[in-house]
């Protein structure tokens, strides 16, 4: 393997992860006080999971090609590749999360109502710390699918390891077409991995 | 001067699922007094307790506490001055028995050092030793061992009112008969005021300045324990029928 080679992995590999990274901090943060949103709101809560289960089912393809003309949010580049892969990623945070918190074993939140704790007291001390091992189980699936659909985001030019395999098609290299699978490939076991290990060191034995 | 009642249920009555589970309850515990509330098992005794504490909404009645009706009170406050012991424990899986014990002293913003402090003589006095139990959670204990981290918390704060429910039911008679002797013994000292759920007959007679006798959501009667060994309603003679019982047992055991 020539060096040029190495390192434009190297850069594509972390181009890859800033947008993985990216892309699980934004759905974090609209997944999670979204589904503390819902968990009191049990019609809403069924739209929004009906609208996400249908966005999941949207090839990727077809999803960057949709959002590539719209205002605003389309347009070739990172902004539209991020935007999509929030998309799928937002689904097994919400879900989770709702799972985790609407899991809390009855009797303990009407203990918690009891002992005179206010509601925000009971999502933060008792609700959400009983549902982190959900909630890093939702993360764990968001981060494995975001790294694999990152790889297609490079056909809007979003750069990352994808980089190599559009070019790899094009050329019909084969060798390129791994340079870029690969280490995409082993990004994903290893997050995998990472992830189950907190999520087994946060649930109760 | 008459006494000051903590707590004054008035013609409380609770609609659950359709049912009717307390009908027109009125009971007046006065400042020091331990009323328990015996009953057979549906009787309606953990209604009757949370109806107090506000986690169950009257259909009919009122709950005055403190001489201010229940509906004028934050209910937040109103439960923090209430230690409730729930049935079952209902202990915070995910946290310690000194993070479960301290819980009311952290929400009314004690000091660490104080909380701590007081955790470690809740946890003397219900016989767990803080060294051994401190930091075990609740599923690396006993049922026995959870309901005195039960107690422990519920008496944390120093709340005016008790609300135990059946607290020592899961206990070894030799532990349970050493509780219920503190128990008497800190009513004595600190004039604890309390409602106290069993239905266990001897129990009540031990522990109760009176005892409040639920049938079938109703107020059967309310007496002094000596009263109550003469009562005449067909349910207290059920009970005192099984008293009479467990004596006879106690004399001549079963032949197997
Ligand atoms: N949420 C509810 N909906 C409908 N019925 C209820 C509800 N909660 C309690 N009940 C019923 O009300 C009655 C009284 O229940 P409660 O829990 O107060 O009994 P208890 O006297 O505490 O019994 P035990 O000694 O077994 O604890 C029971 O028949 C029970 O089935
Ligand atoms: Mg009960």
């Amino acid at each position: 393997m020539n060096g040029r080679l190495a390192s434009e992995i190297v850069s594509l590999s972390l181009e890859h992860l800033t947008l993985v990274a990216i892309t699980l901090g934004i759905a974090m943060a609209a997944a999670i006080p979204g589904a503390v949103l819902l968990a009191r709101r049990a019609a809403a809560r069924r739209w929004v999971l009906g609208f996400a289960n249908i966005a999941q089912t949207i090839p990727s393809l077809a999803l960057f090609g949709f959002l590539l003309p719209l205002p605003w949010i389309g347009g070739i580049g990172k902004r539209t590749a991020v935007i999509a892969l929030c998309l799928y990623a937002l689904l097994p945070i919400l879900r989770n999360t709702l799972t985790g918190i609407l899991g809390v074993d009855a009797g303990v939140r009407e203990s918690a109502v009891a002992m005179g704790m206010t509601r925000r007291q009971i999502l933060w001390q008792v609700e959400l710390p009983l549902a982190v091992p959900s909630i890093v189980a939702g993360l764990r699936i968001a981060t494995v699918t975001t790294i694999g659909t990152a790889t297609i985001a490079a056909f809007i030019g979003a750069g990352g390891l994808g980089v190599f395999i559009v070019r790899g098609i094009a050329m019909m290299d084969k060798p390129q077409i791994l340079a870029g699978a690969v280490p995409a490939a082993a990004m994903a076991l290893l997050a995998d991995e990472a992830l189950e290990w907190i999520e087994r060191k946060l649930s109760p034995a | 001067m008459s006494a000051h009642a903590i707590v004054e249920i008035r013609h409380l009555s609770c609609v659950l699922g359709g049912r009717t589970v307390l009908r027109d309850i009125s009971l007046r515990v006065e400042e020091g007094e331990t009323v328990v509330l015996l009953g057979r098992s549906g009787s309606g005794k953990t209604t009757l307790l949370k109806a107090v504490n506000g986690l169950t909404t009257p259909s009919a009645g009122e709950v005055w506490f403190e001489g201010r009706p229940a509906a004028q009170w934050d209910p937040i406050q109103l439960r923090r001055r209430m230690g409730y012991v729930i049935q079952d424990a209902g202990l915070f899986p995910h946290w310690t028995v000194a993070a479960n014990v301290g819980l009311v002293p952290r929400l009314e913003n004690w000091p660490p050092d104080r909380v701590a402090a007081r955790v470690e003589s809740l946890l003397e006095a219900v016989g767990l030793a803080p060294g051994e139990f401190r930091e075990r959670y609740p599923r690396q204990l006993s049922g026995g061992q959870k309901q005195r981290v039960g107690i422990a918390r519920a008496l944390a704060a120093d709340p005016p009112l008790l609300l135990l429910d059946e607290p020592f039911a899961a206990l070894d008679p030799i532990t349970r008969f050493e509780l219920q002797r503190q128990f008497l013994h800190l009513r004595r000292t600190v004039r604890k005021t309390a409602l106290f759920v069993t239905h266990d007959v001897r129990e009540a007679l031990m522990m109760a300045s009176r005892v409040a006798l639920l049938r079938d959501g109703a107020l059967d009667l309310i007496l002094t324990p000596e009263e109550f060994l003469a009562a005449s309603t067909a349910e207290a003679k059920a009970f005192l029928a099984s008293l009479e019982e467990n004596w006879r047992q106690d004399e001549r055991p079963p032949r197997i």
